[in-house]
């Protein structure tokens, strides 16, 4: 990287806000999908949203890509550095900048974790409603970046459905106010084009952020079944009598067997658990869990167990919320896939992952998000066998073909990033994507915001759709064709 | 210096603990490096990615690369933390070894260190230092002259504690304490260098708490430091060394326990085992000792309902987790139900339980800058609870939460949990 362009940066930023040293630039090489890997050229740390502003504008006058990072636990790549670009590290704006109790919001920093504004509002009884799994670490402006979800999504809606406003740095350099404190506004709705764009339109420097009540009573359930398929009827059954669970999860026995290897949830020894959350008033709780119950009895629920009060609930959700991490416990390896179904072809995709598993001779173990049908089938591997990570991502992505062809989607939470992005053809036609990247365009006509992402086969803007031709610029010899 | 082979070239065998690490950064959450320079590499993660790099020769031992790792505070909060049961100790502690072995500290850095530990693992000397020390108090009141001071130096006169020991054995506890009543166990009492040194009353306060519970106490005059300093700051040689004479001192008698009332020590000492495991005279007497190694709260809890009278203490007390004792030990319910067996006491909850004081061994005294930004953060925390007392159970969080508690003008007490313990006792 050029030496003046390095000088210029660290002008823009606080006293050790700029990192060159290739061993510090060595650890920013991943985020948490670790096969993934590039060196960037320089990673920055602002501190606050006008130095943010300062590095895009260099970057954009000279030319030189860079991709915003959180705390870096994405599993997509979405936070991959691109090789010899720029790194902006936003785990230093991390101020919780107000808190609204009286109307419900709080401002915050993107570096700040999903799991501290709960923490700070909670003694005023309020929550902040998505929990992805990483929420203890988590920033929100990955979960901006990547529209997350969690748990609790089936009922509450994802990051998107509780964003109110952000403050951005457009890829030219400009600072933009999105959205608003309102509710809804008037106008094109720009804050749903920002959330869920994995980075790749502009760097989020500030977001007001809905916040909730606290329901007044939860009741949370753990259930054994002999099988994945009986408890997929009974998620099924439960849903198909009008009741929308706050969260339904279903863990498979490799995952239980992880997740009580690593933070002994005490969960029942069974094929398959499902967690059912329910929260409301509490009559309407109560009601529902008899219902609940009478279903999962059905269903020839072989334990059931009630977690009234927080504690027990917590040490419940534990195991659920480690279970992807917890695979270290019972493999060298692991490979996360993320992948969307209708609920209702949840028995039919799962049969073919287990037929996939016994062909390919590497154990599949499986969580999923029951209630919206988000799997996430975990894949061990030995990453010292030769062959056999590639083997495995063959193996995941086979997955991601069963959950497209059943007419769901090849990502419900954490995003294409750079993993999925060669799938994008599968579920996009060529139109589809075409239309998405006239809007990366209008707002980065350079593709220098975290390049290399979503779409599979970038595109210079300008470029007229269909066969390729070259472009000035390539011509040029200034830019070169991914 | 040792210069054969590369500098990490020692950390090669246990790169499957290192393979353990998943890279998903749930560590970073209660990491106390990374909270406060909020940079990938001053997390546990990032350093065992460093490691790596460093055994598969991708990452040389760089000033830089060893600022990463003199950042950690070593307080273990990432293993609680981590999902995949990293054990970063091991890991951590090797990484120190080779440090020491292959690069060359500035100069400064390498007399302030040797100080460090030509003092502190010597209660003798550390007493003698003590003194001076409790005087210098005058030099807070002079401002001027504290400026032109270095900053190690300030940084240490502001730990320095209010009281001092006393005379020269005024904080000592007597050689043997008979059990109150039946004996219902026979216990070695360590009674470590800080502590010793700085906080007498509470070794006396545990001996006497002890033995109300029908434990007769022994705590040898003769004995030495641990070696828990030595071992976190990579001076392994040093540290089995340490190890071997506290084995020496303890032999010869049957223990049903050997109790140490500080967190640090006593992990190290449940670690003798490990350390010494490559010692053929000594692996199988290391693993006998550290199997009766207990932290005076597991000792009395066990002892519990409580056989000597409490009278009621009508406080509000907050319990700060040592993280030796919480995150290396796993020790936490403990201290809470003894706490809770005093009449009249409300356990109040404390925010960011989980994060280091900063005091970390020696972390605040090379790292001082960082230490005190931590001090400030755990004391702002601990304040919110509108605690009347802080209990803990480790001379180093004491030292540096009273430190911080005196700056910020708090008036809350904080004491070991044997201090209060004894309070309620009545006679």
């Amino acid at each position: 990287m050029d030496q003046r362009f390095l000088d210029e940066l660290g002008a823009v930023v606080a006293p050790g806000g700029l990192l060159t040293d290739a061993a510090d630039l060595f650890t920013y090489e991943s985020d948490a999908l670790v096969h993934l890997r590039a060196t960037p050229g320089a990673v920055v740390l602002p501190v606050s949203a006008d130095e943010v502003q300062a590095v895009v504008r260099l970057c954009h006058r000279a030319g030189v890509p860079f991709v915003a990072r959180g705390h870096g636990t994405g599993l997509s790549g979405g936070a991959l550095p691109v090789e010899d670009g720029v790194v902006i590290g936003l785990s230093r704006l991390n101020r919780i900048l107000d808190v609204d109790i009286p109307n419900l919001r709080v401002t915050v920093e993107p570096g700040v974790t999903n799991l501290e504004i709960t923490r700070r509002v909670s003694p005023f009884g309020c929550y902040y409603a998505p929990d992805p799994s990483s929420q203890i670490v988590c920033s929100i402006g990955g979960n901006i970046a990547e529209n997350s979800g969690g748990a609790h999504c089936l009922k509450y809606g994802f990051t998107v459905h509780h964003v109110l406003g952000v403050e951005a740095v457009l890829p030219n350099g400009d600072n933009v106010h999105i959205g608003g404190a309102a509710l809804d506004l008037p106008g094109l709705d720009l804050l749903s084009v920002i959330v869920g764009s994995e980075g790749t339109l502009a760097v989020v420097t500030k977001a007001t952020l809905r916040i909730l009540r606290r329901p007044e009573a939860v009741l949370t359930l753990l259930a054994g079944f002999e099988s994945i398929d009986l408890a997929g009827e009974a998620v099924s059954a439960i849903i198909g009598r009008g009741i929308v669970p706050a969260a339904v999860e279903m863990m498979d026995r490799l995952t239980i067997q992880a997740a009580e290897a690593a933070v002994q949830p005490r969960f029942p020894d069974a094929n398959a658990v499902l967690i059912v959350e329910l929260d409301g008033p509490q009559a309407e709780v109560d009601e529902q869990f008899a219902v609940v119950e009478s279903v999962c009895r059905a269903q020839g629920a072989t334990s059931m167990e009630i977690a009234r009060d927080q504690a027990h609930r917590e040490r419940i959700w534990r195991g659920r919320k480690a279970a992807f991490a917890a695979m270290g416990r019972v493999s060298p390896n692991y490979y996360v896939q993320d992948g969307v179904v209708p609920r209702t072809k949840l028995p039919e995709v799962l049969r073919r992952i287990r037929d996939l598993e016994a062909r390919s001779g590497l154990r599949i173990g499986n969580v999923f998000h029951a209630g919206d049908g988000n799997l996430h089938p975990l894949i061990c591997y030995d990453a010292s066998v030769p062959g056999q990570a590639e083997h495995a991502e063959k193996v995941a992505s086979e997955i991601l073909l069963y959950c497209i062809e059943a007419g769901g989607s090849l990502t419900g939470e954490h995003g294409v990033g750079a993993d999925k992005k060669a799938y994008m053809p599968k579920m996009f036609s060529t139109d589809d994507l075409d239309a998405m990247h006239l809007v990366r365009c209008a707002f980065d006509p350079a593709g220098l915001c975290n390049p290399g992402k979503v779409f599979p086969t970038p595109r210079l803007c300008g470029e007229v759709p269909g066969p390729y031709r070259q472009h000035p610029l390539e011509r040029a010899g200034v830019v070169e064709r991914f | 210096m040792d210069t054969q082979g590369s500098a990490f070239s020692s950390l090669a065998p246990l790169e499957p603990l290192m393979d353990k690490c998943v890279h998903c950064g749930f560590c970073l959450s209660t990491c106390p490096s990374y909270l406060l320079n909020g940079q990938e590499m001053d997390s546990p993660r990032g350093r065992i990615y460093l490691m790596r790099g460093g055994v598969q020769d991708r990452v040389a031992m760089s000033g830089t690369v060893v600022e990463h790792f003199d950042t950690c505070l070593g307080c273990m909060a990432c293993e609680t933390a981590c999902p995949s049961g990293v054990r970063y100790a091991p890991l951590i502690e090797e990484t120190r070894a080779a440090i020491e072995r292959h690069h060359q500290r500035p100069l400064a850095d390498r007399l302030f260190r040797r100080a460090l530990f030509l003092i502190l693992p010597y209660p003798r000397r550390l007493r003698l230092l003590a003194w001076p020390l409790a005087t210098v108090h005058v030099l807070k009141r002079s401002p001027r002259v504290l400026a032109a001071l270095p900053a190690r130096i300030r940084h240490l006169i502001a730990l320095a504690p209010q009281r001092p020991a006393g005379g020269p054995t005024a904080g000592d506890v007597p050689e043997r304490t008979a059990a109150i009543g039946e004996r219902r166990r026979r216990v070695g009492l360590v009674t470590g260098c800080v502590q010793r040194v700085f906080y007498g009353h509470v070794n006396q306060a545990s001996a006497r708490v002890l033995a109300a519970e029908g434990c007769e106490v022994t705590a040898p005059r003769r004995q030495g430091c641990c070696g828990a300093l030595a071992l976190h700051a990579g001076r392994d040689e040093d540290a089995r060394q340490f190890a071997r004479d506290l084995i020496r001192t303890f032999d010869g008698e049957r223990w049903d326990s050997i109790v140490i009332n500080a967190a640090g020590c006593g992990s190290t000492m449940k670690g003798y085992g490990e350390l010494l495991k490559d010692d053929p005279a000594w692996a199988e007497r290391a693993r006998a000792f550290s199997s009766k190694v207990r932290d005076i709260s597991e000792t009395l809890s066990e002892l519990l309902p409580p056989r000597a009278p409490r009278r009621q203490l009508p406080l509000r007390v907050g319990y700060h987790d040592a993280c030796h004792l919480a995150h290396a030990q796993g020790v936490r319910a403990q201290p809470r139900r003894l706490l809770e067996s005093i009449p009249g006491v409300t356990l109040v909850p404390l925010a960011d339980a989980e994060i280091c004081c900063g005091s970390a061994g020696i972390f605040n005294l090379v790292e001082p800058e960082m230490a005190a930004e931590l001090g400030r953060r755990k004391i702002a925390r601990l304040a919110e609870a509108t605690p009347d007392v802080v209990v803990t159970s480790n001379p180093g969080c004491m030292l540096q939460m009273t430190t911080h508690a005196r700056t910020a003008g708090h008036t809350f007490r904080i004491v070991h949990l044997a201090e209060l313990l004894a309070e309620s006792l009545t006679s």
